[in-house]
Formats: C-alpha cells, sequence, structure tokens
C-alpha cells in the first residue's frame, strides 16, 4: 500500500491520432518508467490507448496527434476544441500537416483513383466510399482549422520534450515559445 | 620587415550591440560583426560567395533609421549604432522563416537534409515552433535527371547560394534564376533538364552549398544528406594569392 494518498482530481487528459501515423503516441509510450508517476497525476479519459468511444465533457488536456484530413477529422476536433481547455498540436502532422500533405498539391479523386484503381493488381478495383469518412482536399495543420494553445513539433517529439510540455501543462503554465523543439 | 597590407579604406568606428567595435569602411556590419563574435542569423549568406541581402535573416537596427537594414551588405559607418538582437528582429526573423516555410513543402520528416538543415535549425533557435501563415501546398517537381545529382524544389528557399557557386566558383554559371516572385524557380542553363545540360561540370559544388535538401546527392536516404562547404573560404583565398 501506498504512504502517499492519491491526489483527489487529476488531470483529466485526452489524447486522439487524426490523420498521422501514431508514432507521437509510441513516443509517449517512450517515457517508461516516468508514465507512473503521470498516472497518479493523470486520468486518460479518451485515447487510443484506453476504451472511450465518445470524447468526453470537460477535458483538461487534449494531446492532438495528426493533422485534419477528412470530414470525421474536421467533426472530432471541433468537438474536442469545445470541450477541451488546453489544446495541444503533439507533433509535426498536427503542427505543419508533414507527410500526409504530400497529396495537398494533388487532386484527391487522383490520388483515390491511383491508390485503389491503378497501382497493384487488384481485384475489384473500387474506391471504398461506405462507412468511412471522405477526404477533404487538403489535410491541413490543427490550428489552421480551431485555435491551439500549445505546439509541440517533432517527428515524432522526443519522450523528454513530450515530459516537459506535460509537467508545464500540469503545472498550470503554456510553455509558448519555450517549446524549441526541431520539425521532422 | 615587410610592412602588413592595409586593407583599402579609412578605419571606422562604432557601437554593435553597445559594444565599441571599429573595421574598415568597406567592411560589412556582418563582418565587423562576426569579428567581434557577436552572431547574427544568417541564411543566404556564404563564407566565399557573394552578398545579396536576399534571405533578410541579418536585418539589424540602425539608431536614427526607421527601416532596418540588412547586415550583409550594408558597410560600416562612423558613429553608427547598430542593435543585432530586439525583440522587433527576432519578429521578423520567425516571420522569414515562417513565409520560407510555408511557401513550398518543407516535409523534414522525409527530407534527406533532416537534421542537417539550416532552415531547420534555424526555426528552432529562433522558436518557430508553428507556422502563423497558412501553408501553400504547390506542387513542385524534382529534377533527377542528372547522373550523381537532383535537386527537389520542394526544399528549395531561393537563396540563389548554387547559382552564386556555378558563376563566381565554378565558372559555369549552369544555374540561374527564371520567373519573379513566388513563381520564381532555379533553372538549369534555359530552363533544361540538369542531366542534359551542356555547362554543368558536375563538381558538385552548389549540392555542398545548398542550405536545405533542395539539392542532393543521389543514394541518399533521409537525413544522410551532409554537407562539407570548409573548401569554399580556401578556394577563395587560394585564387586571391593568384591575382
Amino acid at each position: 500500500m501506498s504512504d502517499t494518498p492519491r491526489m483527489p482530481a487529476r488531470i483529466r487528459m485526452g489524447t486522439i491520432w487524426l490523420e498521422g501515423c501514431s508514432g507521437c503516441h509510441m513516443s509517449f509510450l517512450d517515457m517508461d518508467e516516468r508514465l507512473i508517476d503521470l498516472a497518479d497525476k493523470i486520468e486518460i479519459v479518451f485515447s487510443p490507448y484506453v476504451d472511450a468511444k465518445a470524447i468526453p465533457d470537460n477535458v483538461d488536456v487534449f494531446l492532438v496527434e495528426g493533422g485534419i484530413g477528412s470530414d470525421h477529422d474536421m467533426e472530432v476536433i471541433r468537438e474536442i476544441r469545445r470541450k477541451t481547455r488546453v489544446l495541444v498540436a503533439f507533433g509535426d502532422c498536427a503542427v505543419t500537416a508533414n507527410v500526409p500533405s504530400m497529396r495537398n498539391g494533388l487532386d484527391v479523386g487522383a490520388v483515390l483513383r491511383y491508390g485503389y484503381e491503378e497501382t497493384g493488381q487488384p481485384i475489384q478495383p473500387q474506391i471504398p466510399t461506405q462507412g468511412i469518412p471522405a477526404l477533404l482536399p487538403q489535410v491541413l495543420p490543427v490550428h489552421e482549422v480551431v485555435p491551439v494553445d500549445v505546439y509541440m513539433p517533432g517527428c515524432p517529439p522526443s519522450a523528454d520534450l513530450i515530459h516537459f510540455v506535460v509537467g508545464e501543462v500540469l503545472e498550470g503554465r503554456l510553455p509558448g515559445r519555450g517549446v524549441r523543439a526541431r520539425f521532422g | 620587415m615587410t610592412p602588413v597590407p592595409i586593407p583599402a579604406g579609412r578605419v571606422k568606428t562604432l557601437k554593435i550591440d553597445g559594444r565599441d567595435v571599429s573595421g574598415y569602411e568597406n567592411q560589412t556590419i556582418l563582418e565587423i560583426a562576426r569579428e567581434n563574435n557577436i552572431h547574427i542569423p544568417t541564411l543566404c549568406n556564404l563564407e566565399g560567395l557573394d552578398d545579396i541581402g536576399a534571405c533578410r535573416l541579418c536585418l539589424v537596427e540602425i539608431k536614427g533609421l526607421a527601416r532596418l537594414l540588412p547586415a550583409c551588405v550594408t558597410r560600416v559607418q562612423e558613429g553608427m549604432e547598430v542593435l543585432t538582437d530586439t525583440e522587433r528582429l527576432r519578429r521578423h526573423r520567425r516571420m522569414v522563416i515562417e513565409l520560407l516555410l510555408s511557401e513550398r513543402n518543407h516535409v523534414c520528416a522525409v527530407c534527406v537534409s533532416n537534421g542537417h538543415c539550416e532552415l531547420q535549425s534555424l526555426a528552432q533557435t529562433l522558436g518557430v515552433n508553428h507556422v502563423h501563415v497558412p501553408y501553400r501546398y504547390p506542387r513542385m517537381a524534382v529534377d533527377a535527371t542528372h547522373g550523381r545529382f537532383g535537386v527537389d524544389h520542394n526544399r528549395c528557399i531561393l537563396c540563389t547560394r548554387c547559382v552564386r557557386v556555378c558563376d563566381q566558383i565554378e565558372g559555369a554559371h549552369t544555374w540561374d534564376v527564371a520567373g519573379r516572385g513566388v513563381e520564381a524557380m532555379i533553372i538549369s542553363d534555359l530552363k533544361q533538364d540538369w542531366g542534359a545540360s551542356a555547362t554543368c561540370t558536375s563538381c558538385g559544388k552548389c549540392v555542398q552549398v545548398c542550405p536545405t535538401g533542395a539539392l542532393f546527392v543521389k543514394g541518399k536516404a533521409v537525413g544522410e544528406m551532409t554537407k562539407q562547404r570548409e573548401f569554399l573560404p580556401y578556394l577563395t583565398l587560394m585564387r586571391e594569392g593568384e591575382k
């Protein structure tokens, strides 16, 4: 049994993975044993790490990985913004649109046709439309859609940077330009 | 005893960031600042090439002047009071970097120069952790027709170091700039494929002076393209000796 009592109110944190590769979430897990200390201070209320299905109300801090690339991303980022106090653009895809933005100079239809009909040897070439989100004409950085409070560049951001930013937010500070991290 | 040769021009005294410094009248603020270990960020400047004042990162404040002047092409004057690191200048420099990042497609994560790029490293040191203006996402080509090198226009910031080194040092003038404003492009010969160039000597100097991953050696993967620039001041120095 632990001698230190649990903090009565832990910070409510959400994390989400939009148009990215999940690498930033992997880097979050690279905080390793520091996660044990964080677990006492943070309650993960929505994340690929847990099983919540809907964006909960009243989130203190949301780490958003990935750019805004589909109509679903667009909807969900607006909902997150409404329900969140501190929104963190988590990694290069969220901050710059990064690799997903490499399709931005191309026509979406042409990209889909190339991917689903023209490459390889598809048995029944067809572009999926049922039950999946439609791609936007361009993938956008999160701050081009909703206001962002903290920017965390990096592909992925290092575990040390994530630890620093989460620590600052836990202390009620917004690091702003204090985040001196490299793109890429 | 052989007298020490004195460069043409008189000695001027001035202040940079409150420090008393001196230099010859044909020297620039940037040169004098560097001689005195005062750091001014630069991008288009490269020792050994003529300065053109294109990137505007080296803008400095001069007391009594409302507008900012580029330190690399502004000659020192008697009594000048120069400031190199004010909030106004930091704001301008961040804006320059943000405009460069938004103009083309600098996808650092998959760039051959990731980790060795002057634009990327300036963004970090100047505290650019996002870009306030909308990205343009233009569709840009890659010319891979040359046997050993490639040019990826997505990463080009039009510093023209390649144009200058090819003209001033190699003497080939394969590279030049075509178009104006946002349409401006680095071209080889008369906007022909690099591989078909009749003037290119394949010396690779342009590749080595390029500050980003725009010019690269073929076969380099992400982050593998490191540039060697030490040759340039030596070449310039040796040629001065020949005169």
